[in-house]
């Protein structure tokens, strides 16, 4: 079986308490990421989220496991893995084309300046900036700031998108346009990207698969949910898909109460090495949640963590 | 809603100023008083003044005069211990900014250094505390000693007094760098060289500024006396010289030059901090 994109291998992060006692936010997660996947993380707060982005970026080590990219364990940060921050995290001294730039430059240091310009434009029209090219991020509205903030990842053409709850701090219309954007520019190039949300409904429009976190301390994977909806969705008709409602309640209930009761009363087949693999949306295509008998991984399905040791 | 009126403010100002000259012009009014006075000090400040019928402080007319005749020929060289006004402030001018550039050159580095390793920092920060609140005059014996030259100690006093500010200002403003920036050059592999120009300075530059300009300030507050210290040239000689002579209308001349030529760099320094501040 081929490799995937990356691995994510038994990985945990313990943090110092104050009295010296360690806590340990979440451990052995093991989940993977085939290329062209979008994969969504979902949990509550406080389960480490932004921590396991951190670390797939490489800006945090692990306390224990192994991100693993092509064959090769993670060190540290790269340009194959392009990071949407939460706040945007634009250099307000630099303009939108700047900020672009200054990525652009980092990947290829010896283009020339018309290249770099002219390819910094291809992707400010992808996000559809285009005439806030000599504008400031001071003087761009939020969803601006967050499209200046994907264009800058995008640019430098990562194998791997890596994005922290993107929309979060944005006003709802502006998330719902900048999330079927996001949408489409991840169908039309294909790109592998994993997202950190605590929004069912972004989740389902944009995931594929969907990882569902159990509350911190201790957070676990409990369950890995196969988005059985047309790749081609958007925020208008999405919710008219017979699999919508099954998964969105199967995701609400997980978030109100499976997330909480999870880790006192685990489930007996529970292997953290290969978290189940549910397709709620197969389970009805009526109106009723489909949480109660949550689906074994169909025979044949290829398990998303299975790899060969 | 009152509307705002653009010329209320220097309205005011102008005012302030009249009643100011005019309290001066009324306080130094001649009187008419017959005094006998030691005929020495009659010499020294002229036979009107002394017998009290006019004051032996100058009035607003005198110095304006003086100001004029200084305007007329603010650079002329008549020899050692006359010279024009405007040649005094360039001396002074250029010590300032020789001793602020040797500064700048030593405090922006190592601040960036301190800023950026905290084990620098706090190997660096008893020396700092104990160097920073000494009076910068207090280095002068040690200077001319040292160095055996008083222009160059000079420049030495202001190099000293330029340091803390700058180098205090550099440090924090590294050591503030938001981590998010940090975190976007950390993901787009950026080199150390290229972190330290492209993301760390602009990032830090309004802070940096702002100790350049208080050090500016304190850099002309200092050179005044430093040149009255060791004499020779410059606008605080100027100063020491004319009290010598006992002109006072020479005096309160350098003193509003020297205000004019301090609110100058401070300007010129408020606008390069312009320049580099990006709103958020």
């Amino acid at each position: 079986m081929a490799e995937p994109l990356i691995r994510i291998d038994g990985i945990a992060k313990r943090f110092a308490g104050r009295d010296g006692t360690p806590t340990t936010v979440f451990k052995d997660l093991h989940f993977a990421i085939e290329p062209g996947e979008f994969v969504a993380l979902i949990g509550h707060s406080g389960c480490g989220k932004t921590t396991i982005l951190n670390i797939l970026a490489g800006l945090e080590p692990p306390s224990a496991g192994y991100v693993i990219v092509g064959g090769r364990e993670v060190a540290g940060p790269s340009l194959d893995r392009a990071v949407i921050f939460q706040s945007h995290a634009l250099m307000p001294w630099l303009t939108a084309l700047g900020n672009i730039a200054f990525a652009v430059t980092s990947r290829w240091p010896g283009w020339s300046r018309a290249k770099v310009r002219a390819h910094c434009q291809q992707y400010i029209d992808l996000v559809h900036l285009t005439g806030a090219e000599k504008k400031r991020p001071a003087e761009l509205s939020g969803g601006m700031r967050q499209r200046v903030g994907i264009a800058r990842a995008l640019a430098i053409e990562p194998k791997m998108l890596l994005m922290d709850e993107p929309f979060s701090a944005l006003d709802a219309l502006t998330r719902g346009s900048l999330q079927d954007e996001v949408s489409r520019i991840c169908a039309e190039t294909r790109q592998t990207v994993f997202m950190i949300t605590h929004d069912v409904d972004e989740a389902i429009l944009l995931a594929d698969k969907i990882v569902m976190m159990t509350n911190g301390p201790e957070a676990k994977i409990a369950e890995i949910v196969v988005n059985t909806l047309p790749r081609t969705r958007t925020r208008y008709t999405v919710h008219r898909e017979p699999h919508y409602y099954p998964i969105r309640n199967h995701l609400v209930d997980f978030l109100v109460s499976r997330s909480k009761q999870f880790n006192d009363a685990m489930p007996a087949a529970y292997d953290p090495k290969h978290p189940p693999l549910v397709m709620p949306g197969l389970a009805s295509t009526g109106s009723q949640p489909a949480a109660e008998a949550p689906l074994r991984v169909p025979p044949g399905t290829k398990p998303l963590a299975a790899v060969a040791r | 809603m009152e509307r705002f009126h653009a010329w209320r403010a220097p309205a005011l100002s102008l005012l302030l100023f009249l009643l100011f000259i005019g309290a001066w012009h009324a306080a130094t009014l001649p009187t008419a008083s017959e005094q006998v006075v030691d005929p020495e000090y009659a010499k020294l400040v002229g036979t009107a003044a002394a017998t009290g019928q006019k004051s032996a402080f100058p009035t607003p007319a005198d110095v304006g005069a003086k100001i004029w005749e200084h305007l007329k020929a603010p650079f002329y060289d008549n020899g050692p211990n006359d010279k024009g006004v405007g040649i005094q402030l360039a001396y002074s001018l250029a010590r300032v900014i020789a001793g602020y550039l040797l500064a700048a050159l030593v405090a922006i580095p190592v601040g960036f250094l301190i800023g950026m390793s905290p084990v620098i920092y706090r190997a660096l920060d008893p020396f700092i505390q104990v160097l920073k609140p000494i009076s910068p005059l207090a280095w002068m014996p040690l200077a001319l000693f040292t160095l055996k030259d008083s222009g160059v100690s000079a420049v030495f006093v202001i190099f000293i007094c330029s340091l803390w500010p700058m180098l205090v200002n550099t440090a924090f403003g590294v050591g503030a760098v938001r981590r998010e920036w940090l975190n976007v050059a950390r993901t787009l592999e950026v080199g150390p060289m290229r972190k330290a120009m492209r993301v760390i300075l602009p990032a830090a530059a309004p802070t940096i500024m702002t100790g350049m300009r208080i050090s500016i300030g304190i850099a002309w507050l200092v050179i005044v006396a430093a040149e009255m210290l060791v004499g020779g040239t410059g606008i605080g000689y100027f100063v020491w010289n004319e009290w010598n002579n006992l002109s006072i209308t020479n005096i309160l001349t350098a003193i509003l030059a020297i205000g004019l030529v301090g609110m100058a760099l401070d300007l010129t320094l408020a606008r390069l901090t312009r320049l580099v501040t990006f709103p958020e």
